[in-house]
């Protein structure tokens, strides 16, 4: 039994309602652990007052600079003590999940034992980096409760200016729509950078994050310093009985409103069976006796859309892999950046292939550590000094597909103009 | 035994196993192992379950609920035992922290369904519906929060709760929350971000103490912060005409307070698209402002989103995620129809903002 309850007013408005409660789940803790009994009352206050009341600090754990996140109360009674004294220590441990985030109960419950041992008996599945957040710990027990997660196998991950965990969708394990192995190529990326994940060092955070296609589940254009996102070159297949089942079940509107006119680059037709034209690039298959779909890929930009209405009708190519996309990031400081295309398209089928992914990755974090200012990812970066000096450090080739139009200004120095052009047909000849 | 000198050796203590990301194989469900790479196609033969078949044959279902993604241990074990009696002993997470029980026999799936919502999980967020917020820490744990994630995530989904298990909507729909405007929460169909009003408050006391002057002078989007003696101590001031309240001096600099009861609003965005399907991937745009903070249900942002969420339900067409919906309707006609009003603090000014300025006749009467 915990001591007595703080009155929580505000967060007693949080339990009732359909939806899973948190404030519930605190207060079943609170019955055993004074530690979220004051937990409750800080928050508590906190609704009352609308202002945080934690502070950062350095806490962590033996080996490792970075991973836990440190949290001091700043809540204190005029004579410095902290007012809610068993919960003036809040830290938190960011500990990597497997690819996809999947697990089996009996690791699950073992995550339980050792948070209800040595921290609050909160857990979240899972913070926005793709962590398991275990919340809340004394600056004692976060040694301790770390050398028991570490024994099963799991390790702590990014924080402060660091290469930071990353996510992979649930992929080759479960998603007809995959392109490459998703979780073997973050794990191979990841786990290249284990010493700039534990210790920070990095001019500011860098994030990877691995989408099996371009539905971007992870959201890795908006987020990632790099976006690996899967695609495929060849054409899209098509499976005559389930085109024909989806037909039966939703019609010709349907195909034509919800597929047809929202096809992007329009080359998604549906014709009469005896129009359809067949070739090297063309997918074709009948949706009934008279009619088909028809789709030149070479106009194809791979959105997905068709082929998320007409899920198994139609499928992604075999020639597989993925675009790498550099620079995404949120506001701070000069304003949101999606990623932009590096590596318009890499196999990723091989050891060999995921080899070459890790050493392009290798490549920009030292271009990223050496020229990024202090607090500036990659994407402003790149805007600081433009792509085609990043692409140069890179050793990449330029390629029309980096960019939505080429420029629409006459403010460059074109004097190397026959250079270039010479350099590329070198390269021409040469392949 | 010199017992000072005992003391002063450092104990032993145990090296790091610097083991990186875990292998998923050994977690993953049976069949899901069996079938990696293989899978043909998937429906979803009711809201919150998702059937795939794999080439070979063999089907899984996966049964998704909703959780408070912060959970007690009691939960999770709650979870545990109906992963092991009603499931097969695997389960996975969504990127939007829901649960997934996989399971290869589809008569364990309505049993399955029953015993979660019998427990509180509610089933759904699959396909067409409005699934779990994706959010962030808030007054629970952040340091530079300016109101609760948790919270605020509680009181929508309890009003969302019937769209959640539902799939009405006309395509799927995401939400986020973000305490601050360095939004963790990340891009979303429609998400709810912190907009502050008033300029930082310094206590210049402690600065000199606390703040390595240069990073936030360097913070500044807008160099609106420079070093200053105040009261005889080095400190900081801020040019106020042109600081546009973002709060980025503040994480560096926790004198320079930013977080006002009063002052710091809630901000509403919409059209946030991660995907590739249909248009190219999308960032959300501020369409509503100077919601108040109001703890402990936020009552207004509810409804304000709400109101959102039924217009677009009402008027858009199947498949239309809110950024093809304004697409296709534009946007003096998203403000008439869901009532907002568009103020000149929605005309963007910020580098690049000539590219969201309309450069032709398009307008539609």
């Amino acid at each position: 039994m915990a001591k007595k309850m703080h009155d929580t007013p505000n967060l007693d408005q949080l339990e009732p309602g359909p939806w899973p409660s948190f404030v519930t789940g605190l207060k079943d803790l609170a019955k055993d652990k004074n530690y979220v009994v004051d937990l409750l009352g800080q928050l508590e206050e906190s609704y009352k007052t609308r202002k945080g009341y934690w502070k950062g600090g350095t806490v962590g754990v033996f080996g490792y600079g970075g991973g836990v996140i440190p949290r001091f109360t700043e809540l204190k009674n005029e004579d410095g003590t902290a007012k809610f004294p068993d919960a003036a220590e809040f830290h938190t441990l960011r500990v990597m999940p497997p690819p996809g985030m999947h697990y089996d109960t009996a690791t699950l419950r073992q995550f339980c034992d050792i948070w209800e041992n040595h921290g609050s008996g909160l857990i979240a599945f899972h913070g926005q980096s793709g962590d398991i957040m275990f919340q809340g710990a004394t600056t004692d027990n976060v040694q301790k409760a770390f050398d028991e997660i570490n024994e099963m196998g799991f390790d702590l991950g990014g924080a402060g200016p660091a290469v930071r965990t990353s996510m992979s969708c649930v992929g080759a394990a479960r998603c007809e729509q995959s392109c490459y192995d998703e979780a073997q190529t973050h794990r191979a990326v990841l786990n290249t950078f284990l010493d700039d994940i534990h210790r920070p060092s990095l001019p500011y955070k860098f994030k990877f994050k691995f989408s099996g296609c371009p539905n971007d589940c992870m959201n890795s254009v908006q987020r990632a310093d790099m976006a690996v996102i899967g695609t495929w070159r060849d054409n899209i297949r098509t499976d005559e009985a389930l085109a024909k089942k989806w037909f039966v079940k939703h019609g010709m509107d349907e195909l034509v409103n919800d597929v047809v006119a929202r096809c992007p680059t329009k080359t998604f037709q549906v014709k009469e069976l005896k129009k359809i034209k067949s070739g090297e690039h063309i997918s074709s298959v009948a949706v009934n006796d008279t009619h088909g779909i028809e789709i030149n890929n070479q106009d194809c930009v791979r959105c997905m859309h068709c082929i998320n209405v007409m899920t198994g009708a139609l499928a992604t190519g075999t020639d597989k892999g993925a675009t790498v996309l550099v620079g995404g990031k949120s506001h701070l400081k000069i304003g949101g950046l999606m990623g932009t295309v590096v590596l318009p398209f890499i196999k990723l089928d091989t050891e060999e292939n995921v080899e070459k992914l890790v050493d392009f990755a290798e490549r920009t974090i030292e271009f990223f550590a050496e020229n990024a200012l202090e607090h500036e990812r990659t994407g402003e970066m790149i805007e600081r000094i433009g792509l085609a000096n990043f692409l140069d450090a890179m050793e990449v080739d330029v390629d029309p597909a980096m960019v939505s139009s080429p420029r629409m200004n006459p403010y460059v120095r074109t004097d190397g103009w026959e250079d270039e052009v010479a350099k590329i047909n070198a390269k021409k000849q040469a392949a | 035994m010199n017992q000072a000198v005992q003391a002063a050796a450092p104990a032993a203590k145990r090296k790091p196993k610097e083991t990186g990301v875990p292998d998923n194989k050994k977690y993953l469900h049976p069949t899901l192992l069996k079938n990696y790479g293989n899978w043909k196609y998937h429906d979803r033969p009711r809201p919150g379950v998702l059937h795939h078949v794999a080439h070979g044959g063999d089907e899984v279902w996966s049964v998704r609920a909703g959780t408070a993604r912060q959970m007690d241990v009691y939960t999770i074990r709650k979870l545990c035992d109906i992963a092991d009696n009603f499931a097969e002993g695997r389960v996975r997470f969504t990127i939007r922290s829901n649960i997934e029980f996989i399971v290869s026999d589809e008569k364990k799936v309505a049993p399955l369904i029953a015993e979660l919502e019998t427990s509180g999980f509610p089933v759904g967020g699959t396909g067409n519906s409005v699934t779990m917020i994706a959010h962030t820490q808030g007054w629970l744990h952040c340091d530079i929060p300016g109101t609760d994630a948790s919270g605020v995530v509680k009181s929508l989904m309890d009003e969302l709760y019937d769209e959640f298990r539902r799939e009405e909507m006309p395509n799927r729909v995401h939400l986020s929350t973000s305490c601050c405007e360095i939004n963790c929460g990340g891009q979303a169909d429609i998400a709810i971000i912190v907009q502050h009003t008033k300029p930082p408050v310094i206590n210049h006391d402690l600065v000199a103490n606390v703040c390595e002057r240069p990073t936030v002078v360097a913070r500044c989007p807008v160099a609106a912060i420079r070093p200053a003696m105040v009261n005889g101590k080095p400190s900081l001031e801020i040019d106020e005409a042109k600081c546009m309240c973002c709060g980025a001096c503040y994480p560096p600099c926790p004198p320079m307070q930013i977080n006002d009861p009063e002052y710091s609003k809630l901000a509403i965005w919409v059209g946030g698209k991660n995907s590739n399907a249909r248009g190219k991937p999308t960032f959300m745009k501020m369409v509503a402002s100077g919601l108040p903070n109001n703890a402990p249900r936020w009552p207004e942002v509810a409804d304000a989103v709400k109101n959102i969420l039924h217009v677009y339900k009402e008027d858009a067409r199947p498949w239309e995620r809110i950024a093809d919906w304004i697409d296709r309707i534009g946007w003096p006609r998203f403000f008439e129809k869901t009532g907002l009003p568009f103020t000149k603090y929605l005309i963007d000014d910020w580098r690049g903002s000539r590219a969201n300025l309309n450069a032709s006749t398009h307008i539609r009467f």
